[in-house]
């Protein structure tokens, strides 16, 4: 430790005198409390509490002081120091919230206007509910299965235990395509009927299936969604251009059992659990036994059919809507991919999408998916 | 097919009275779906059988009118006329003492028509004396209904006629031929209620005294036939009746039930046939035999023969065409339509009845080709009972002499090609295998006997699932020998089936089991719950097809669907050259529209016309997108895609034979732009969409897949050829995914050093498609607004090249400042901005990490045919703190690199 200095000065050391700190501060919070400004106060902060400040000039001297004074005079140069920090943010505060009422009140604006700079893009609602319906059979672990839609009859007829002349082709009107040079088919076994091409616009994405089973490998989970033809008259519940989902099971020991806990879990994924489905007989020739299915009203829930109940445009006060066909695959279809019908079964089914989105969306005229009008896709937006 | 209930529960013992609508919850859930069931009948009332006392005909009128008196009452009868009804009628099919039906003042006919009494011609008409079609029991307006004479006088007409009834209308599908039939209707209710059926074609047959022998009794003195073709026909059966009333009148009951199944009435000859059609499923057709000549043969028509049908139409006949000839040649399509020259009419009093089983196919071919449904022909395509013919010709003879007088001629010709019995045998628990449930065999058995098969039960070492017939088992190679050896040791229980005749769509174990499940009951199969399965998810083009639809959702665009049809004017209207790839296009032989009978090769004309809805609709401001397929022939494809066999899987030649006639049908995505991008408003002016924007759209679904398109000047149409962007993707290989309508671009790499292709392969330049405004010659021609942009990309394309470019690689990001430079860059006018930034990027080498340019400008002092790019180049090093002489070092060499290339001069430099 070094000796005390004893040649201090005593005019500087003046300044660390209890009166002169106070004088200091009381100079200092005079100077805040008159700040009429955040700019005024920032200069009286410089001014009063900066390193050039008295106070804190006169902090620089306590070293001047005798050892035994200094801890007194820190103290009393910290207790200025605090209250005139106090002091400044108090003003602080009470100028920004003065600012805050003048001067943020002149700049308010009307955020009401519209920003709509750019007009909204959206996807079409069939592409959404393609995607939508897709998704809850790949969450199932079933993969999406594509395939042409210019396809050829035997993929789109005879596989699919469709034969020709069978009335059951005529169940479909077909648009078929016109044989690209020449007069087209000779007719004949192996070949199409007489002047075709032997090509179809397809008529169902089933043609996808036979596809599926003669390029993957089994067991076999798919589902195929894509647009399909027939010649049919446009009208409000028919597009002779239009969009199915298929799905197709092909497995060891898969019964109709199979087939309805599928459809029973579609339906609960797309309106959630609790609606019943009922399954009824039907006829497609590529599945056998053939059935069609039912859902139980998600809008009513089967209360439109009460006696008296209000009506339910949604299941026409039926309490049922049709959503799918389906059934165990035919065994003759299996044979025609060249898969063994005694060790390996199947089921199927399929849905419109239009018609999904009519009873999913209250869509009363499916024209609508086919004209184009943007106010339509622009409805749905991004999601379904 | 529309049947009234009444008609069904002749054949099965309902309970009376029955819910209608329980009738249908249970028809439907057997697979015949009702469709509606109707009450008839309920809705008249107020009309009583009356008789004509008197007829005053009245004149002056511009048609002819009666007014009659009509008695209601026997007491009535014996009075005086004037106590009776006094009607006017305007027909004047009746005559004095003959019973009518009378809507007496107060009545109620359907459609809720009230009948009061009212001033008419003159006179008080007290009611109105009914026709058929007022009945609703006929479309016979133009007289009025004349009842037997035994018809109970004052009694209640709608009790006297049971005209109270439930219609039901049943949607039958194309494999129930049977139950195009009350016979089959009737069987499905008996089981679905669990009562007795009776077999209209078993029941009442007529016996030996009526027919003159046994059912199938040969008679001497029936009109010969044969069969020539038995393909076309295996059982062909005549009987006659002689001396026949031509004008004997169709009983009402008659009449009831054909109207309750809308079916008109026209004679009774005819009547009968069509009321046996309807109630056992047999076409039948009647010949006149005075117009018949020689012995009738069933074959198939020769070259040039030629048929008017009894729709007076002269019909060229195909040589595949089934036809009943005689000596005269062609009679009658078989099943279909017969002919106008053997025609019963007005005088016929002999008649000749034919009944027969042909073939399905035969008739349906026949059918469509000639573009001639009939009732029949809706039949005998779905197969009918071959066992119908005799008992069905048996009913037919006698009721036509029962009540049109007439001479049965004994017996009847039969002529019939031999037929194979179809028998299959299935594993007693096939359908419960099938089902998920176990029946157990005894039901089985039971319900397959309900529907009419003899089942024998035994044991056998294997049932396999495919009638044998029909799958070619040595073809199906080793899986079913394997089968069969697992079961060699053991016997298992099955099941030896004939199929009744009537339903000659159980050929299979699956027909058999869909039999069992149905009349148990779908509703009793329970759901089990999916297991997991171990799916990989969407494949990486189905996630960018996504992508690409939602970046350009997001972009502002709105997708459209549009029917995927071509004009033969489009590739005009686009101004493709001759040698395009889009002119040549598949052809729709049937197409929906005459005008568009082609397949979309572009997406472009089909967003036009959305386009120009949506404007038509005030909609002008218009960003709209697709994505779809276009089909593209492929040139030296085959005319003809072959049928293939379905008795075992195609081998993978066929298949390719298949694929090969196919059409290319890459997925596209084109988008269009009109009006403003950025509407007007209160901040100021919008901003029109011009061929920037369907540029940089284009640019978007680039980077929607990963990849940075480059985009170089191109003239194709349908653009503008000064504003015309193509695309170009660098892609390794011209590997699986790219042959579509890609063709390849210049040479790689040619642009700079860094040498795209990840695996070392040689990389490619693909065309994607192309951006910018459209050609004005193209806005004309489909009345699109001024500047119409658009851009149009193969697809396939850019997922073949984000395949092959696999994952995005993190970047290394550097935290060391930024150093800034600008240049302003003068070139040539012609010269690509593109090229100049290519060659600023190779220039400054590493160090830099973003270039932009910020303005273009041409003016005066720049000189002709000049302009001055204006760049950012922003610096940044991995480890350091850039000096300055560092970043102008880099930035120089860029400049140099830029002079160098493209002759580019710093401005003011
Ligand atoms: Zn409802």
């Amino acid at each position: 430790m070094s000796a005390p200095n004893k040649n201090y000065d005593p005019v500087a050391v003046s300044s660390l005198s209890p009166g002169e700190v106070s004088r200091m501060l009381d100079e200092a919070l005079a100077a805040v409390a008159q700040a009429g400004s955040l700019e005024e106060l920032r200069a009286a902060r410089i001014a009063h509490a900066g390193d050039r400040s008295p106070l804190a000039l006169a902090r620089a001297e306590i070293g001047a002081l005798p050892p035994e004074a200094r801890a007194e005079a820190g103290r009393r140069v910290s207790a200025a120091q605090t209250q005139l920090k106090d002091a400044l943010s108090r003003r602080q505060a009470e100028l920004e919230a003065d600012r805050d009422q003048r001067v943020l009140v002149t700049e308010a604006v009307d955020v009401t206007l519209p920003g709509d700079r750019t007009p909204p893009g959206a996807l079409h609602p069939v592409t959404l509910l393609a995607d939508r319906l897709s998704d809850v059979f790949v969450a199932m672990g079933y993969e999406v299965a594509e395939g042409p839609e210019v396809e050829a009859e035997w993929y789109n007829f005879d596989a699919l235990n469709i034969p020709p002349d069978h009335p059951a082709r005529e169940m479909q009107d077909t648009l078929f395509v016109a044989p690209s040079s020449g007069p087209g088919s000779a007719g004949g076994p192996g070949l199409p009927s007489q002047g075709s091409s032997g090509l179809v616009l397809r008529t169902h994405t089933s043609p996808v299936q036979i596809r599926s089973m003669l390029t993957r490998p089994l067991p076999l989970y798919v589902v195929s969604p894509g647009r399909c033809y027939r010649n049919e008259a446009l009208d409000a519940t028919h597009l002779p251009v239009f969009y199915q989902i298929e799905g197709l099971a092909v497995d060891e020991g898969l019964t109709m059992a199979d087939l309805r806990g599928a459809i029973q879990a579609f339906v609960d994924a797309m309106f959630g659990a609790g609606l019943r489905t009922r399954l009824r007989p039907d006829y497609f020739p590529f599945t056998e036994p053939s059935g069609d299915v039912s859902m139980e009203c998600h809008v009513c829930r089967g209360a439109s059919t009460d006696p008296g109940a209000d009506p339910c445009r949604v299941c026409r006060s039926q309490g049922w809507i049709e959503i799918a066909g389906c059934g165990m695959v035919n065994p003759r279809v299996l044979v025609a991919c060249g898969i063994d019908p005694d060790r390996y079964s199947g089921f199927a089914f399929g849905l419109g999408i239009e018609r999904a989105l009519m009873v999913g969306h209250d869509l009363t005229d499916i024209r609508e998916t086919v004209d184009g009008d943007v106010r339509f896709s622009r409805a749905f937006g991004m999601e379904i | 097919m529309r049947v009234p209930l009444s008609w069904l529960r002749a054949y099965a013992e309902l309970p009376d009275p029955v819910d209608a609508a329980e009738v249908a919850r249970r028809l439907t859930a057997a697979g015949l779906e009702v469709e509606s069931a109707e009450p008839a009948g309920h809705d008249i009332r107020g009309v009583v059988i009356g008789q004509v006392l008197s007829i005053e005909e009245l004149t002056g009128f511009k048609k002819p009118i009666r007014y009659c008196r009509v008695a209601v009452s026997p007491a009535q009868l014996g009075g005086d006329p004037g106590d009776a009804s006094g009607v006017i009628c305007g027909a004047a099919n009746f005559a004095v003492g003959d019973r009518v039906p009378l809507a007496l003042p107060g009545a109620v006919l359907p459609g809720a028509f009230e009948i009061g009494a009212r001033r008419a011609y003159g006179r008080m008409s007290e009611g109105m004396i009914c026709s058929a079609s007022e009945l609703a029991i006929g479309d016979d307006h133009t007289g009025i209904l004349v009842l037997d004479p035994d018809a109970p006088l004052g009694e209640d007409f709608v009790t006297y006629a049971r005209l109270r009834d439930e219609v039901l209308e049943i949607a039958v599908t194309p494999d129930r031929g049977y139950a195009v039939s009350v016979r089959g209707v009737a069987r499905e209710l008996a089981s679905a209620f669990g009562v007795p059926f009776t077999d209209p074609a078993r029941a009442a047959l007529p016996g030996p005294e009526v027919l003159g022998g046994p059912l199938d009794d040969e008679g001497p003195d029936v009109w010969p036939a044969r069969i020539e073709d038995p393909t076309a026909c295996d059982r062909f059966v005549l009987r006659e009746v002689r001396g026949f009333d031509p004008a004997a009148r169709t009983p009402l009951w008659m009449r009831v039930r054909l109207a309750r199944c809308g079916v008109r009435s026209v004679s009774l000859a005819v009547d009968v046939t069509n009321y046996l059609m309807l109630e056992l499923g047999q076409p039948l057709h009647p010949f006149d035999r005075s117009k018949l000549h020689g012995e009738i043969v069933v074959r198939r028509a020769r070259p040039g023969e030629r048929l008017e049908t009894l729709d007076h139409v002269r019909r060229d006949l195909d040589p595949a065409d089934i036809l009943i000839t005689d000596a005269s040649g062609p009679i009658s399509m078989a099943g279909t339509m017969g002919g106008l020259s053997t025609e019963i009419d007005e005088r016929s009093t002999d008649l000749v009845i034919e009944a027969a089983h042909f073939s399905p196919e035969g008739t349906a071919k026949m059918s469509r080709r000639h573009k001639l449904h009939s009732e029949a022909s809706y039949r005998f395509e779905r197969g009918a009972d071959r066992e119908l013919p005799l008992p069905a010709s048996a009913k037919a003879v006698a009721l036509l002499s029962r009540l049109g007088g007439g001479r049965i001629i004994p017996g009847c010709t039969h002529a019939q090609a031999p037929v194979e019995p179809v028998r299959v045998s299935m594993a007693a628990d096939y359908p419960d295998r099938v089902a998920g449930v176990v029946y157990g065999r005894d039901t089985v058995v039971r319900r397959l006997r309900d529907v009419g098969c003899e089942v024998r039960e035994g044991m056998a070492a294997t049932a396999p699932t495919i009638a044998p017939w029909r799958a070619d088992r040595a073809a199906g190679a080793a899986a079913p020998g394997t089968a069969e050896h697992g079961r060699h040791d053991r016997l298992i229980p099955v099941l030896e089936v004939t199929p009744p005749s009537w339903r000659s769509d159980l050929t299979d174990p699956a027909d058999l089991a869909e039999e069992v499940i149905r009349l148990e009951g779908y509703e009793n199969i329970p759901a089990r719950m999916p297991r997991a399965l171990a799916g990989h998810g969407l494949t990486a083009r189905q996630r960018l097809r996504r992508t690409v639809g939602r970046a350009l959702g997001g972009a502002g665009f709105v997708e459209v669907h549009t029917d995927p049809f071509a004009s033969p004017k489009d590739s005009g209207a686009l101004s493709l050259p001759p040698e395009d790839l889009r002119r040549p296009a598949v052809r729709v032989a049937n197409p929906l529209s005459e005008d568009e009978p082609l397949m979309r090769t572009t997406l472009l004309p089909g967003l036009f016309r959305v386009l120009l809805r949506n404007i038509g609709r005030g909609f002008g401001d218009l960003a709209l997108f697709e994505t779809g397929l276009v089909f593209r022939p492929r040139p030296g494809a085959p005319s003809v895609a072959p049928i293939l066999p379905v008795n075992r899987g195609p081998s993978v030649q066929e298949l390719a034979a298949l694929e090969a006639a196919l059409p290319d049908q890459p997925l596209h995505v084109a988008a269009v732009l009109a009006g403003a991008c950025e509407l007007p408003g209160w901040w100021g002016p919008g901003r029109a969409a011009s061929w920037p924007d369907a540029v940089e759209a284009a640019r978007e679904i680039g980077r929607a897949c990963h990849l940075s398109l480059e985009v170089r000047a191109d003239k194709e149409p349908p653009w503008h050829p000064g504003r015309c962007a193509a695309l170009y993707v660098l892609a390794p290989s011209p590997g699986a995914g790219a042959n579509g309508g890609a063709r390849a671009g210049g040479e790689a790499g040619g642009a700079g050093g860094e040498a795209g292709g990840a695996s070392g392969e040689q990389a490619h330049e693909w065309l994607a498609g192309h951006a910018g405004e459209l050609h004005p010659r193209v806005i004309a021609a489909y009345g699109l607004p001024a500047r119409t942009c658009a851009l149009e990309l193969d697809l396939q394309v850019l997922f073949t090249a984000a395949e092959a470019a696999g994952p995005v690689r993190a970047p290394q990001l550097s935290s060391y400042p930024v150093a800034t430079q600008d240049v302003a860059l003068v070139v040539p006018s012609g010269v690509a901005a593109a090229s100049v930034q290519d060659a600023l990027e190779a220039g400054a080498g590493d160090l830099l990490e973003d270039v932009r340019l910020f303005d273009v400008y041409t003016g005066e002092q720049l000189g002709e045919d000049r302009k001055s790019l204006a760049y950012t180049l922003r610096f940044r090093a991995p480890d350091r703190t850039l000096t300055v002489a560092e970043t102008t070092a880099a930035r120089d060499a860029a400049v140099a690199e830029a002079a160098r290339r493209v002759g580019a001069e710093l401005r003011g430099g």
